[in-house]
């Protein structure tokens, strides 16, 4: 019958509208990480960070690299940047000095001479890193220059001093990592562009898984003696997907030793 | 009640009173004897190896000579020998404890930082060396890798303070013999912590804050065209032991003589709460004829490990080559003043 036949279009053309709203609903919801056997959201894996944050966090275009005869290979590739907004919040002072940084890059940029990155530049350096997390310890353990921290996820405790990777607190909050870092020494910088900070630096990391093979990696940066305000960093980490992927070597020590002791040697290269 | 069901009765309060109940301390205590602890588990559920452990030990690589076949001392014995070497660790030290500048040319005052040998924890071991079997020594070498030592030795004479290549791995932090693998014992702060994730064991070691991170998943070693300091690193469960075959080494990493030939089995097994076992096994068919064995007692200490920066502290490394420069530059001085003199 006719009304019947309707009423039957109402409510199939309703259940369609219903179902096709759906998707939207569930597309509201975050993401949620399977679990470790212990029950915690599983961060286990080898990440790397997909961008140019290492060469200049801030915005920037493409320049020419500080060693003319590397030509193409080694100049600095632009990128939006990873900082909340267009530039740091320098202090006057602070401003000065980083300039003074860039300037002189080749010189004084840690990296050069293979030394250990700091929070939270270990995180975007252009090597991959790995985290191997059981219920009361999280180690990250970095490609580069074997750098590691162990994240204490039972306990609160200070740093007995300060150290280049700093020392590392963590807790969950919903699926995310919460990581503090305090007792960072001075002798790191944010990246190649000469971006810098004092012993005052604490960094708080958010790590929150957004599918299977991607998390959300949030640093944000309080530095009184530098900056004017604290400030954010954000970006995507990607997982290696590829067969049996692993950490290799990246023991630079030996690279930096024409750079810290060239001049030293008995018969000094002529370069 | 007939005489039958009485039997029954006593015949089942006999069996009840001899079945095994709650483990009795005697029965762990006789289990630990065995070596059949059994650990705790992961979450995973596998064996829990990790923790904050020291290999720190008085046991020397090789068997004193005179011991001959001797592979165990007595209770006594033993006590005897961790005393005398924590007397000679306290002599070296020029004490227990020293006021600043009271004792001339110390090396390190370790014990003011506590890290005299005395000082540290060590897990019990009646081993007469650490080096296993009736030899207890390391085999002698081929005479190809006897060449290849001799060869390298000879290169260097004369250049030893030339440049930082002419210099050891440790001094040029690049790897440390405490980390191998194998690894060894060494002087002081020998500490690792040992963290376990999803098919994978990660050990630490302090210094030089290298991690070896070991996967159990079975897959294969990677290219032989890769070399690397340390190793590749694979590891397999057998019952309660973590087996690690390490291969792919570099030719300069030249353990105890070694070529890249080198392949390293590592066992791990925590047969006490406090107690690490560490047994390994060395083969290089190009430089001994027979592959050699030592077991490492580790105990488990308190935390925490701290941040060894060998590279940015390096100030040993530019000391070195500078004091060899001035030197050379005082003895060239002389040589023109006295020519001029002539």
């Amino acid at each position: 019958m006719r009304n019947r036949l309707d009423s039957l279009q109402v409510v199939v053309t309703a259940t369609i509208l219903i179902l096709a709203a759906a998707p939207a609903v569930a597309q509201g919801q975050a993401y949620k990480a399977p679990r470790t056997a212990d029950g915690h959201p599983n961060l286990n894996g080898i990440w790397q960070a997909m961008n140019t944050a290492n060469w200049d966090i801030r915005p920037h275009a493409a320049s020419m690299g500080p060693v003319s005869a590397l030509g193409a290979e080694f100049s600095t590739p632009g990128g939006l940047g990873v900082i909340d907004g267009d530039d740091l919040p320098y202090l006057p002072a602070a401003a000065a000095k980083q300039k003074d940084n860039y300037a002189n890059r080749l010189k004084l940029d840690p990296e050069v001479k293979c030394y250990l990155p700091g929070v939270p530049r270990a995180t975007y350096m252009p090597y991959p890193f790995q985290i191997v997390q059981s219920s009361k310890t999280i180690m990250f353990v970095y490609e580069y220059a074997g750098g590691v921290r162990t994240v204490d996820m039972e306990k609160v405790t200070k740093a007995p001093a300060d150290s280049w990777m700093g020392w590392s607190v963590g807790k969950w909050d919903g699926d995310t990592l919460v990581v503090d870092v305090t007792s960072l020494n001075d002798q790191t910088w944010f990246d190649r562009a000469g971006n810098y900070h004092s012993d005052a630096l604490h960094v708080v990391e958010r790590y929150t898984p957004r599918s299977p093979d991607t998390l959300m990696y949030e640093a944000t940066v309080d530095d009184p003696k530098t900056f004017s305000r604290p400030w954010k960093i954000t970006m995507p980490l990607y997982r290696h997907v590829e067969k049996n992927a692993q950490l290799l070597e990246y023991k630079c020590p030996e690279f930096a030793e024409e750079v810290l002791y060239g001049p030293l040697r008995k018969k000094p290269n002529n370069n | 009640m007939n005489r039958r069901c009485v039997l029954v009765i006593v015949l089942a309060a006999v069996i009840v009173s001899l079945a095994p109940g709650p483990a009795s301390a005697q029965a762990l205590a006789a289990a630990k004897a065995t070596g059949t602890w059994a650990p705790p588990r992961t979450a995973e559920g596998v064996p829990d190896l990790q923790g904050i452990w020291a290999n720190a030990t008085s046991i020397p690589l090789e068997r004193p000579k005179e011991l001959g076949a001797k592979e165990f001392y007595t209770d006594e014995e033993a006590a005897a020998r961790q005393k005398k070497s924590d007397e000679q660790a306290e002599e070296a030290v020029g004490g227990r404890q020293t006021q600043p500048g009271t004792v001339a040319d110390v090396h390190y005052d370790l014990a003011q930082y506590g890290l005299a040998r005395f000082q540290s924890k060590a897990a019990a071991s009646k081993r007469t060396s650490l080096i296993v079997g009736p030899d207890g020594q390391i085999p002698t070498l081929l005479p190809d890798a006897q060449k290849r030592q001799t060869e390298r030795a000879a290169a260097n004479r004369g250049h030893q303070w030339d440049g930082p290549e002419n210099r050891g791995l440790s001094e040029r932090c690049i790897l440390w013999p405490n980390e191998g693998p194998p690894m060894m014992p060494v002087g002081y702060n020998g500490n690792l912590e040992i963290v376990q994730g999803e098919g994978y064991v990660a050990i630490m070691q302090e210094m030089i804050h290298d991690v070896r991170v070991i996967p159990t998943d079975g897959r294969p070693h990677v290219s032989p065209r890769i070399r690397e300091w340390m190793g590749d690193s694979r590891g397999h469960w057998e019952g309660n032991t973590l087996v690690v075959d390490t291969t792919n080494f570099t030719d300069r990493t030249a353990f105890r003589g070694s070529s890249e030939k080198l392949r390293v089995t590592e066992r791990f097994t925590r047969t006490a709460d406090d107690t690490l076992t560490y047994q390994f096994t060395v083969e290089d068919p190009t430089t001994w004829a027979k592959s050699w064995s030592a077991e490492i007692p580790i105990a488990k200490t308190a935390g925490p490990i701290y941040e060894y920066a060998c590279q940015e502290g390096n100030y040993g490394m530019a000391n070195i080559l500078s004091g060899a420069r001035a030197t050379e530059r005082k003895a060239a001085e002389e040589a023109a003043a006295k020519k001029s003199s002539n």
